[in-house]
This record gives structure tokens, sequence and C-alpha cells, in this order.
């Protein structure tokens, strides 16, 4: 797996979640710029199920593929579905539930990375 | 418009406000405990039976206890209500087992040791969510 990526994952992901709270504490509601910084960390996971799925296809090392590709697959899931659920919330609590999701992210990268480096 | 939380007998109001994040929480685990079960039932069930029967048991209560708090009818509510107090008998019953029987959970479930793998979380959460349930009856 591509390691740099990993990190501006975990990195993104973070801002994005610190950013939700702060629109939460403020009463807002979730806004453009923190969907286009979702969007981007989603082109991010997507780029890292392919790499991920081709050096796993290379490696020689015994990684644990079932969970590994779970991962992979299971982080694109996460930012869709909590955005749509935020979304439809009309107080705060919306941008609160994002930041829940946002959370998911460094935790699926660093599984991934237990994973891969195991 | 009323703020639907402080709305009585509005079975509704179970899922906005502090209830979104409560939900959010439920999906991320009734996801990650039905994909964990799901690889660890197909990929090593022999290994260790009970642990993944039981891991595919809390998936189940997850998935149930999310669907029904979000749909949020009088109804789901009291289907919420069942699987999280079943949820908070679980996670206790399973994890005072775990620390009398260590040797009958070779592998870890969400369960196991209070959900100490996730943070603790999973004790935590059927609480809150009974919490919540009773709030917002």
């Amino acid at each position: 797996m591509f390691e740099p990526l990993t990190w501006v994952l975990v990195g993104l992901s973070l801002a994005a979640m610190v950013y939700a709270i702060v629109l939460a504490a403020l009463n807002k509601r979730i806004n453009w710029t923190l969907l286009a910084v979702l969007g981007v960390i989603e082109v991010g996971l997507l780029a890292q199920l392919v790499i991920g799925i081709v050096q796993l296809a290379g490696t020689s090392r015994d990684v644990s593929s079932p969970f590994f590709i779970g991962y992979l697959i299971g982080s694109l899931i996460i930012l869709p579905i909590g955005a749509l659920w935020a979304l439809a919330e009309s107080s705060r609590w919306g941008a609160g539930a994002l930041a829940v999701a946002c959370l998911v992210i460094p935790v699926v990268e660093l599984r991934l990375y237990e994973i891969w480096t195991a | 418009m009323t703020d639907p939380v402080e709305t009585q007998h509005d079975p509704e109001a179970t899922r906005h406000g502090p209830g979104r994040i409560l939900i959010a929480v439920y999906g991320v685990f009734a996801l990650a405990a039905t994909a964990r079960a799901g690889v660890q039932i197909a990929t090593k069930f022999s290994e260790a039976p009970i642990a993944y029967v039981l891991s595919a048991v809390a998936a189940i209560i997850y998935c149930a206890a999310t669907f029904a708090l979000a749909k949020a009818t009088k109804v789901s509510r009291r289907v919420a209500t069942a699987a999280i107090a079943v949820e908070l008998i679980g996670v206790l019953a399973i994890g005072a087992f775990s620390y009398a029987a260590p040797d009958d959970f070779p592998d870890a479930t969400v369960w196991s040791h209070f959900g100490q793998g996730y943070g603790f979380v999973p004790v935590v959460l059927p609480v809150l969510g009974l919490l919540w349930l009773r709030r917002t009856r």
C-alpha cells in the first residue's frame, strides 16, 4: 500500500472532522466546503483501493487479504452515507454526525496499515 | 416549527438532534461488526466457532438497532429498545465471561472484555441508547 497517501487521508479526515465539529459548535449545517473536502478524501480512498489491490496481488508477504480488501471496500461507503445522513438533518447535529463518519476514516486507514505491515 | 427534540410523544424525535450522532455511531458498529463477522465466518470459522457466532449475533443486533432508531416510528422504537436491551445484556455477559473463561474466546468479538478493542464504546453505547430512547419517549 502507498504509505504517503495513507497519512494524507488520515490528516485530511481529521481536519474535516475538526471542521465538522466547529460547524456543529457554531450551530451551523454542513456546507459545500466540507462536502468538497470529503469528495477529495473519497477520491483518495478510491485510489487507495486500486493501489492496495494491485500491491496485494504483487506481494509475497503474508497479508490477510480478506480483511485488507474488506477494509479497503468498506472505507468507500462511510463518507457518502455519513454525508446523506447529515444533509437530512436540519440542526447542528447533522454536522456532529458527519464528524463521527470522518473519524472512522483514520481508524480504517490505521487498521489497513497494521494489516499491511503485520 | 417546533424543535423536534422538545416535542413530546413524537417518535420522529428519536432520529433528530443528538440522536443523529447516536445513530451514526450505531451505523459504524453495524457496518464494522457485520464485515468482521462475515470475514471471520467465511475464512476461519472452525478456529473459534463460538466467538464468531457471537460476532454474527452482535452484528445482527447492531443492524437492528441502527435501522430501528433511524426509522423512528412507534413500532421501530420498541424494536430498538429490545435490540439495545439485548445488546447491553450481551456486552455485559460476554464481557464478564471473556474475563472468566478466556480459553473459550481464542479470538476477539466486539463484546470481548467489555469492548476493550473498540475503546469500550460497545459498553457505553447501549446505555446511551436506552437513555436516549427514554428521553425521546
